[in-house]
């Protein structure tokens, strides 16, 4: 089976068929599932995130020539792993950002990626930086579908006044990435 | 949606080891590896146009076309695919119940799985697909592009044959 596979997949890439790939990733959190095309990384899941549901979603989205090829991710699985152990502060390797809507979604998504490691902001913050100063509301929806979470790092953006306001993973996983960058 | 394309991943895991038994079946143990990697590239690269509703029958036809191609290949190569006589005859000489014959099991097996190499390659395609992945009439007959009785048909020549050469090898084991 693993012979099969390691040589199968070793041919898709090499003959370009291998649209996406995708590994599992160990993480204090729990298991994070991340996905790259040739591009780069396209998706991260949290652990709270069902792995069929977020390959099922991936085929639809991305394309369905999609397979589990850890080789891909090696550089996103060395970053992250950095990152949890508290030996990196920003992120160096290419995303694909092809699962955020263009336009003002992927602006907010942009702004945030370059707030950096421990920096907190509001969200009408990343409004004006996405160039829509009033649409603090619309800022929220995008980093709430936020296709790459903890590399684009979303759990930076806070509610005006200090409370952490809402995460994918849950407001727990939000406050651990935060105390992780001594942040709050 | 209520038909989308499965994950590769997901497809490859499903259909694999059905896919690997027909291929053993169809061109031995040595090829069937080979002709494996073949199979799932080719449906890799055809993926995205493929019908979700039946998968199964349609990996099945690309593995028969590669297990043919395979064949043909083989042939032109001048290296036949041993055939029922070829296999008795090596095992009457040496006595030896070897274990590299046809499909790497003992002499017995290897005997008549060489008979059923020695079937017209319909009639191989049903039998293995009936036999050694365990499919129904129906899905045999969608594998091969065939009706249910169609299936039913060639499954019932191949095994007429089949039965006349475990005579005969019966007839050697005396």
């Amino acid at each position: 089976m693993n012979e099969f596979l390691d040589r199968f997949t070793e041919r898709a890439e090499e003959d370009g068929l291998l649209d996406v790939a995708y590994a599992t990733l160990d993480t204090p959190l729990g298991t994070a599932l991340v996905a790259a095309t040739r591009r780069g990384l396209v998706r991260l899941a949290l652990p709270n995130e069902r792995l069929e549901d977020t390959l099922a979603d991936l085929a639809e989205d991305v394309s369905p020539r999609l397979l589990e090829f850890p080789a891909r991710l090696d550089e996103a699985r060395r970053e992250l792993d950095e990152y949890f152990e508290g030996k990196r502060r920003r992120f160096e390797l290419p995303l694909d950002w092809r699962l955020s809507h263009p336009g003002f979604y992927r602006r907010v998504l942009r702004a945030t990626a370059r707030v950096p490691f421990g920096k907190v902001i509001t969200y009408s913050d990343a409004a004006e930086r996405a160039g829509s100063p009033r649409a603090f509301r619309a800022a929220g929806s995008a980093l709430g579908s936020n296709p790459i979470p903890i590399v684009v790092p979303c759990h930076r953006v806070v509610r005006t006044g200090g409370d952490i306001g809402n995460y994918g993973g849950g407001p727990e996983m939000k406050r651990f990435l935060l105390e992780l960058e001594g942040a709050v | 949606m209520a038909h989308a394309l499965p994950p590769f991943q997901a497809f490859l895991d499903e259909h694999l080891e059905p896919v690997r038994a027909f291929l053993r079946g169809m061109v031995g143990p040595g090829d069937a590896e080979d002709c494996l990697q073949d199979t799932f590239l080719a449906a890799l690269r055809a993926y995205p146009r493929a019908e979700p509703r039946n998968l199964r029958a349609w990996i099945f036809t690309i593995a028969r076309r590669k297990a043919i191609d395979h064949r043909r290949s083989r042939s032109r190569d001048a290296k036949p695919v041993a055939n029922a006589g070829e296999l008795i005859d090596r095992r009457g000489a040496t006595g030896a119940d070897s274990q590299d014959g046809m499909l790497g099991m003992s002499s017995r097996h290897s005997a008549i799985w060489a008979a059923v190499a020695g079937l017209p390659a319909g009639q191989r395609a049903a039998v293995v697909l009936r036999f050694a992945v365990d499919l129904r009439y129906r899905e045999v007959g969608e594998a091969l592009g065939t009706s249910e009785e169609a299936a039913r048909r060639s499954v019932h020549d191949a095994l007429k044959k089949l039965r006349a050469s475990a005579g005969e090898l019966k007839e050697m084991d005396r």
